[in-house]
């Protein structure tokens, strides 16, 4: 497709800020404490963009507002930032559903964005069309990002998945077209089960679409296994991203970006470090693989 | 054969049920009740499913095989008791009811059906857990002395009163919300406590319900457990539930990710060597078919539909185990009021 949007090879992550780690609960607890001010997140962004790594994959957290910010206010420093916004951060809806029901989280997050408080009033109405209702709550989301480059726009693996599983399928392709139309931006869908996925999203036309999924040797929350992991990967055609690569560090680097970095379909790695040394290694460790592929490949 | 299964209550939980159960190969949501008519209206327009105000009534009319409950806990009893009358299969969100007498109520009556009644305390099929009840069972420890559950969030770190969850009398507060999956993590890896020996209860924001449960268990032979739970706590960014068991041969630590263990010099078992071994879920947990927010909550939906395939009546999360962890619940909330 022509005016398919290119992915780097290698993508940062956000888990380490927000203190989401697989393996260990106190591992989490540390970084959390580390990360508490944004001055912390923005001094390892910068790190990995000093290091060439330039796309920041990012969850929709309150807390990337301030992140934001600082990147508007220098735009020289940070020309070539792009962030891949991942939408939405679904605790704060499930924490608001529970709270206050179903149409007061959509008010409380819908209001402020241009077409919200032009629709406000007819709320009713638009709230029982699922397509108008995620526009007004993508725009919510999108709001933090203003004037930042975008050019991919992931929705979450937990908001993905239950779309997949529940059988509302027809949002897929709502969600490609309007983040296309109106940021023109491609349309991204992390998950968990990504031969399922992929089965739905060709149904629904969606061509050669980006699909990000964990993808390590040790079939770490891989749903459909391993083997059709690979089988898919190799086969079908769609954008892979691979997360997870690591599975939460059970895996060594070295051995777990051979495997992923052996499977030349996949586009682009995504991968999550708080320190110079560990952004730089697997870095190069992934620049060291490829060369060797490429290599091998013009021989 | 596929499973027709009904959901009645799509708040968060039943929800999130509905996608695993209708991702699964063996079942389908063939209607749902709910008593909001602009969720119902929305599942009828965009999925097709039916959609029912009443329980009864999407019992009687849904030709259904199951139903799964997902209600505010005082609201359990009354569906329950419908459906396995009327010979459904049955799935409770956890606790079973707020009353161990109407538990074993429920459990007697789905044994005398011969139905599946299952509740969805979902960290009994996390892999963590399962083998720390392995090692704990098969002798790892030696003779277990005490075992400490905990349980940290922040469910609750502001004055709120809104929702059912802070009102005590349709089964709000700490005790039957929280500390429940903790008091039946410990019942499945060490077994029922016979008596619970002191406990206090403590409001830290709620106004009608408590946000803290501590208590301590006497078992039969001898051992002690403490419980530690608050829901007030929000350095946790969810809830952390911890298992400690201490034996003559060793220490063993669990949560949700790793599983510690610690034995004592000649006291090896099976594969894990004297001093500190460490395994991860990476390792522990089985795959599932598909993954939505945990392993465990596609595990225990799986296990429901097989064991409806199969008429295993023997399966885990039984009500007559639940009515166990509801006598327990019962029990501290008494020890509690009478300040011993």
């Amino acid at each position: 497709m022509a005016n398919e949007t290119k992915m780097d090879r290698i993508l940062f992550g956000d888990n380490q800020f927000f203190g989401v780690n697989h393996m260990s609960e106190e591992k989490a607890r540390q970084q959390l404490m580390r990360f508490k001010d944004n001055a912390a997140i923005i001094e390892v962004l910068d790190i990995a963009y000093d290091a060439g790594v330039k796309t920041f994959m990012c969850t929709t957290h309150d807390r990337m507002a301030g992140v934001c910010e600082h990147m508007r206010k220098d735009p020289t420093r940070y020309k070539d930032f792009v962030f891949y916004p991942c939408m939405p951060y679904a605790h704060k809806y499930a924490n608001s559903v529970t709270e206050v029901g179903p149409l007061e989280t959509i008010k409380r997050f819908s209001a402020g964005s241009v077409v919200g408080t032009l629709l406000r009033g007819a709320m009713g109405a638009i709230t029982k069309d699922i397509y108008d209702l995620m526009k007004l709550l993508v725009d919510g989301e999108m709001k933090a990002f203003k004037g930042l480059s975008t050019p991919v726009i992931f929705v979450q693996n937990v908001v993905t998945d239950l779309l997949l599983g529940m059988g509302l399928h027809g949002v897929f392709p709502e969600f490609h077209k309007y983040v296309r139309e109106r940021y023109g931006a491609e349309a991204g869908f992390i998950t968990m089960n990504m031969p399922a996925l992929l089965d739905v999203l060709e149904k629904q036309g969606i061509e050669n679409p980006i699909v990000c999924s964990n993808i390590n040797k040790i079939d770490f929350r891989m749903c459909g296994g391993l083997e059709l992991y690979e089988k898919t990967i190799r086969e079908r055609r769609f954008r892979p991203v691979a997360m997870s690569v690591f599975a939460s560090g059970a895996i060594p680097p070295e051995e777990a970006l051979e495997y992923v970095c052996g499977q030349r379909r996949i586009e682009s790695i995504v991968f999550g470090a708080s320190s110079k040394r560990n952004i730089e290694q697997t870095r190069d460790l992934i620049r060291k693989i490829d060369a060797r592929h490429a290599g091998a490949a013009t021989r | 054969m596929t499973v027709r299964v009904g959901i009645v209550g799509a708040g968060k939980m039943g929800i999130s049920h509905y996608a695993i159960v209708n991702a699964h190969p063996n079942a389908q949501v063939s209607a749902v009740c709910d008593t909001s008519g602009y969720v119902l209206s929305v599942l009828e327009k965009y999925t097709g499913v039916a959609t029912y105000g009443s329980f009864e009534k999407m019992i009687d009319q849904g030709k259904l095989d199951a139903i799964l409950v997902a209600t505010p806990t005082s609201t359990h009893f009354p569906c329950a008791k419908y459906a396995l009358e009327r010979g459904l299969h049955l799935f409770v969100e956890k606790p079973l009811t707020l009353s161990p007498a109407e538990s074993r109520t429920l459990s007697d009556l789905a044994r005398k059906q011969k139905r599946v009644n299952q509740v969805g305390f979902h960290n009994r099929f996390i892999g963590t857990f399962q083998e720390a009840r392995r090692l704990a069972r098969g002798g790892a420890l030696g003779r277990v002395t005490n075992i400490h559950g905990s349980a940290f969030g922040q469910v609750v770190v502001k004055d709120q009163s809104s929702g059912w969850r802070s009102k005590k009398s349709e089964g709000g507060g700490c005790l039957h919300d929280y500390a429940c999956h903790v008091v039946d993590l410990m019942n499945f890896i060490a077994g029922a406590p016979a008596s619970v020996r002191g406990a206090r209860m403590q409001s830290i924001f709620s106004k009608d319900v408590e946000d803290a449960v501590y208590a301590i268990f006497s078992y039969a032979d001898g051992r002690t457990g403490v419980l530690e739970t608050n829901w007030s706590d929000e350095t946790y960014r969810k809830m952390s539930t911890t298992i400690t068991l201490y034996g003559t041969n060793g220490k063993l630590i669990a949560d949700r990710q790793e599983l510690k263990l610690y034995l004592r010099p000649e006291c090896a078992f099976e594969t894990y060597v004297e001093g500190w071994n460490t395994r991860y879920i990476t390792d522990l947990q089985k795959p599932v078919a598909y993954y939505l927010r945990g392993e465990e909550y596609s595990s225990q939906i799986d296990a429901f539909v097989r064991a409806i395939e199969s008429g295993d009546l023997e399966h885990e999360n039984s009500f007559a185990s639940s009515a166990e962890t509801d006598r327990v619940l019962e029990q501290i909330a008494q020890a509690s009021r009478s300040g011993s």
